[in-house]
């Protein structure tokens, strides 16, 4: 199918794309790397009047070094953060679940600010940037404001970017010499997880110093599993303590149910798949 | 070349068949050079949308196209209501019976809508895109109907699919071995088990498939010549070409169908399709070019479904194992309308559930139902993958009753080697096999002993990972068909073949096929075929297809038919060339055609190194100066070839599943398939087709599900929710062959397109319930996600807890 009519703006600048959404309001959709976006668009979800394509905007692309974090332009590909090795030293974390990502094409054109503007609570990299405690920068007409992981996810394909406001760049802090894992559970190779968990640990010899755990598809957004997190502080990294601990990965969590499972099936495989990854991400293989 | 070699003589090629070469359609395929229908652009050209029900059974009150013809470049709209006498009618070609009940399926839907889907308007712009946004406009006003959705309810007749039929039930077919006097009386075997053996009662489901070809099915019609031309993305030019002009009244000499290269059908375009007669219809209102190309989405649900079936399968035995009778109740479901041969697939069945075996006693009936789904029609297989299953799965659960190795208990139950030709309790006859060898060569591949020694190992130790073993010994009937067969079943056509080969003055060769590849690699393997029987070389020949025009009389492509009918068509053809070239070559040669023979592409007089090419006589034939009194200048020939039987490729396959008991994940570690398809033509392309089989196979127990909510919306939807697997979620098969050949065709061959995907879903489902049935699970329903084979562990251990 083709999409309904629309204009086509491609701004060079923040600014100018930030003074097309203040003008155009809801009539206008963000284009990314349109691999969410141009589905919707050709099943005709949704109409847009105006699609503004961040493409050209040079500043909103690649990956640098701040110091105490690492900056994640908006418009980096997938792809592009897969194969980065600043992202690969200080937060394995992305990697891992980049990696995992849809395929190589999709890799290629999406990027990691659409996936996480685009908000589906079955994306990669909601968990992995919740569990490493990531900040979202957006700029909108007023200037530029920091919102932190924990409340950028609002609700089913809902954030905290506003209507004329745009993601510009997510910073991560650097979690250097942590172990890191991605679980993510699947049918084939190339569907959206059923769920997933990701999961990074600070070893003190054999003992789990600290531990980050997100979920994906778990709820109507990326959720923390704190009480996991808690449970497993100072516990040794092996399969029962870490058995123990992850008995609590569906705490709280409302996760959905459709064709892949129901949300019982989903808040055990949760239990299984949280152990599963806190041992791989601490270096402890098998179960 | 040596300098002292004859001019004219080359060396004798080497021989074609059994060489894997490498197909030569290939080469524009994978470059994107070839021509697909939707590649086609013809001057002036108009393009197509559809507007479809929403609702699975509704009642059309209004449409208003008001807008949709005001808007831009629009050309024509019109509604089934406006084309309800000129639209013709889609085909239901197979019957099986006068009393069948059929609704009546337009192309378009005139007043009343049977599944969500089916199309009530159509828009003619000159974009697509235009054409898609006017389609937006129409404004179609429904009076919602109860629709019937669930294929046991439809049984029940509480709501009606298509309330004028007064029934759901489209048609009741029985096979009784007692009636038939080809066996016992099945009651009787079950009520003796009852007694003194042992009966197995089981319920299985198959689930609903979408075929999802690669290449969507596209239309372009050309009106504008003397004939119209039809491209069409399908399997059946030569059916379909008789099916527009029988249901429009278009005389079939006014119609040149034409089937492109066509990217993959699985029997998803073997139909005539709404689409093709609205583009049709669309071309000849217009006068103009028209062209339709489906998107995924409606290809996923206008396109027609395969499988949908319960089986109730009732099986005797004695206490030692040996089958006494078995009894199948199907219930099938045919979606809203009764396809080209839907009517009819289930019924195939009926000579596939006793499989390898010998037994006394068999009674199958099928009913086939209608429900405000999409139709249901032939998927790879037909009939014979669901027969196939539900038959192994039910060897398998009376091999675990008793005890004993899987393997143990099909041989006590199949036909021996030594027993060929075999007349079954279904009353087929099977011409040759030889289960005992595949089986030998098949455990010996797998490794068979050591990986049940593994299962044991993992039992013991109770690994939450299991393995489990699965075996399918398949037989399976293809080769569509002895058209007297055909006829007794009420089937709409006959099932020869016809082939032609025209010898070009520079000793080149056209041959011409009715079968219609769309993607088996025809070409390649009939190239190699009138290679070795005319002594040409592989790079002389030039193998035309699919175009009404050129080929002339066909019955295209289905049912592995097309290398054991067309392939035998072309042989005589092939044949009567050589023939043919006789008395000319004789003339020639100054010698009696009696003391001429025929070998590697020379005419040679017997005893003697005088000789010419046939390549060399098609020269002279077209020069036709010196000819013998009275002999035709012309070496052409043609054989239509009528089969005398099915072909019973068989094999044994053999599956090993790990089943993550944690998550009820599952992972294939090992797959062999050992498979008697008689000879081999192109090792390569037998190749292709198994493992492309077995995969698609392997999907159905695994992945493939296509699922309706309550109203009738399919929530697969897209291949977002409808799984289909890649290269990266299967492992490398092994594959291997043993080799019974046919006695029914001069090649030997038997066909191997279905084979693969008719073995492997039993093999794989039977692997899965093997890791887990010491855990209690006795069957697992698919496909068999991961939430499946967990929630079956669970029930199994609640089972054993209480
Ligand atoms: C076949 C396929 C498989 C996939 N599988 C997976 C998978 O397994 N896991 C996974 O996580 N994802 C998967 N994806 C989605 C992929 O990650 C996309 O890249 C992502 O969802 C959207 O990113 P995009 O750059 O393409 O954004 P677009 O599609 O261009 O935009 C998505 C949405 O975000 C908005 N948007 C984009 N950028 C910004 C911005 N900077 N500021 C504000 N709003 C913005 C857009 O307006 C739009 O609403 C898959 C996609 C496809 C097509």
């Amino acid at each position: 199918m083709n999409p309904a009519p629309f204009e086509y703006l491609a701004p060079t600048t923040v600014d100018e794309a930030v003074a097309a959404l203040v003008e155009h309001g809801d009539e206008a959709k963000i284009l990314a790397g349109g691999q969410s976006l141009l589905p919707v668009l050709r099943m005709r979800l949704n109409a847009p009047e105006w699609v503004i394509d961040l493409g050209r905007i040079e500043t909103l692309r690649g990956v640098r070094d701040a110091g105490d974090h690492l900056v994640i332009g908006a418009m980096t590909t997938h792809d592009q953060v897969l194969h980065d090795p600043l992202v690969h030293e200080h937060a394995l974390l992305v990697t891992k679940a980049v990696t995992q990502l849809a395929d190589a094409q999709v890799r290629h054109r999406g990027t990691f600010g659409g996936a996480l503007a685009h908000a589906d609570p079955g994306g990669d990299l909601g968990a992995p940037t919740l569990a490493l405690d990531a900040t979202f920068v957006i700029t909108g007409p007023s200037g530029t404001r920091s919102v932190p992981a924990a409340e950028f996810f609002v609700d089913l394909f809902e954030t905290a970017i506003g209507e004329d406001e745009i993601l510009t760049e997510v910073q991560v802090p650097k979690y250097d010499g942590w172990g890191a894992h991605y679980e993510k559970f699947v049918r084939v190779s190339h569907q959206w997880p059923i769920i997933a968990v990701a999961a990074t640990v600070r070893l003190d010899g054999d003992t789990i110093a600290e531990a980050r755990v997100g979920l994906t598809n778990m709820g109507s957004t990326p959720v923390r599993a704190t009480a996991v997190e808690e449970a497993l502080a100072g516990q040794p990294a092996t399969p029962d303590a870490v058995q123990q601990a992850a008995a609590h990965a569906a705490d709280g969590t409302s996760p959905p149910t459709d064709l892949n499972g129901d949300a019982e099936y989903r808040r055990h495989l949760a239990t299984v798949l949280t152990r599963r990854a806190v041992l791989a991400a601490a270096g402890r293989n098998g179960t | 070349m040596t300098a002292t070699q004859e001019p004219g003589l080359k060396e004798a090629p080497t021989q074609e068949i059994g060489r894997d070469r490498r197909r030569k359609e290939d080469q524009r395929l994978i470059t994107g050079r070839t021509r697909w229908t939707d590649n086609i652009v013809l001057p002036g050209m108009l393009h197509i949308a559809m507007v479809r029900s929403p609702f699975a059974h509704a009642r059309i009150t209004g449409v208003d196209t008001e807008a949709a013809k005001a808007a831009p470049n629009v050309v024509d709209v019109f509604t089934g209501s406006e084309v309800a006498d000129v639209q013709g009618v889609i085909a239901n070609a197979w019957p099986l019976s006068a009393e069948q009940k059929a609704p009546d399926h337009p192309p378009m839907a005139v007043d009343r809508v049977a599944f969500a889907g089916e199309i009530v308007a159509v828009v003619v712009a000159r974009s697509a895109a235009e054409a898609q946004d006017a389609a937006e406009l129409i404004d179609v006003e429904y009076d919602e109907l109860p629709a019937v959705i669930d294929l046991k309810r439809a049984a029940a007749d509480d709501v009606l699919a298509h309330p004028d039929l007064g029934t759901n039930i489209s048609s009741v077919w029985t096979l009784d071995s007692a009636e038939g006097g080809t066996g016992g009386n099945v009651d009787e075997a079950i009520a003796e088990a009852r007694e003194n053996g042992i009966v197995i009662e089981r319920e299985y489901r198959q689930q609903r498939l979408i075929p999802a070809f690669m290449e969507p099915r596209s239309t372009v019609v050309d009106p504008t010549g003397e004939q119209y031309v039809v491209w069409s993305a399908t399997q059946i030019p030569h059916i379909a070409r008789f099916l527009l002009a029988a249901t429009t009244g278009t005389p079939e000499s006014k119609i040149r169908y034409i089937a492109p290269d066509v990217g993959g059908g699985f029997g998803g375009k073997l139909q005539t399709t709404p689409e093709e007669w609205l583009t049709f219809l669309a071309a000849k209102r217009t006068g103009k070019p028209v062209k339709y190309t489906e998107s995924r989405s409606e290809s996923l649900m206008s396109g027609h479904h395969g499988r949908d079936q319960w089986q109730r399968l009732t099986l005797a035995a004695t206490k030692e194992g040996r089958v006494t009778g078995l009894k199948v109740d199907l219930l099938a479901d045919m979606g809203a309308y009764i396809g080209i041969v839907g009517g009819g697939v289930p019924v195939l069945g009926a000579w596939m559930f006793n499989s390898i075996y010998k037994w006394d006693a068999y009674r199958f009936t099928t009913t086939q139902v209608l429900t405000n789904k999409t139709w249901v029609d032939a998927y790879r297989g037909a009939g014979r993958p669901e027969a196939t299953y539900g038959i192994e799965r039910l060897m398998t659960e009376l091999a675990a009753e008793l005890g004993k190795d899987p393997l143990e208990v099909r041989e006590m139950n199949w036909i021996k080697h030594d027993e060929f030709p075999f007349t079954t309790v279904a009353g087929m006859t099977y011409d040759s096999g030889d289960y005992e060898a595949a089986t030998a060569r098949s455990k010996e591949l797998f490794g068979y002993d050591e990986l049940r020694a593994e299962q044991q190992r993992r039992r013991d130790a109770g690994d939450p990972v299991q393995l489990g073993i699965g075996v399918s010994t398949y037989t399976e009937m293809c080769g569509l068909a002895p058209s007297r067969v055909l006829g007794q079943l009420n089937y709409g056509a006959g099932g020869w073949e016809h082939a032609e080969i025209r010898m070009l003055p520079t000793g080149k060769v056209e041959v011409i096929t009715g079968t219609s590849p769309h993607g088996q690699g025809h070409e390649t393997a009939w190239s190699q075929i009138v290679a070795d029987r005319l002594g040409v070389p592989f790079e002389d020949v030039e193998v035309l297809h699919g175009d009404t025009q050129i080929s002339v009389r066909g019955l295209d492509t289905y049912g592995s038919r097309s290398l054991v009918i067309g392939g035998e068509a072309l042989v005589r053809a092939a044949d009567k060339v050589v023939e043919r070239a006789k008395p000319l070559a004789a003339h020639m040669l100054e010698a009696s055609p009696d003391d001429l023979e025929f070998a590697g592409g020379r005419l040679q007089v017997r005893g003697t190194d005088q000789g010419v090419t046939i390549q060399e006589v098609a020269t002279a034939a077209w020069t036709a100066h010196d000819l013998p009194d009275g002999l035709e200048p012309n070496l052409d020939a043609s054989a239509t070839y009528d089969p005398v039987n099915f072909s019973f490729p068989h094999g044994t396959h053999l599956c090993a599943m790990e089943v993550d008991t944690e998550t009820g994940r599952v992972r294939m570690r090992k797959y062999v398939a050992v498979d008697d398809i008689g000879n081999i033509v192109n090792p390569l392309i037998v190749s292709g087709q198994v493992h492309g089989g077995l995969v698609q196979g392997i999907s159905q127990a695994l992945w493939e599900e296509a699922v309706h909510d309550e109203g009738g919306t399919l929530v697969s939807g897209t291949l977002v929710d409808y799984l289909l697997p890649t290269a990266a979620d299967t492992i490398s098969f092994e594959t291997d062959h043993t080799t019974s050949p046919s006695t029914t065709n001069t090649l030997g061959t038997k066909g191997v397109g279905e084979a693969g995907t008719i073995a492997s879903t039993p093999a794989v489902v039977n692997a899965i319930v093997d890791a887990v049935r010491h855990l209690g699970v006795t069957d697992i329903r698919m496909p068999c996600s991961p939430e499946r084979v967990w929630r079956a562990i669970q029930q199994a251990q609640k089972g054993a807890g209480q």
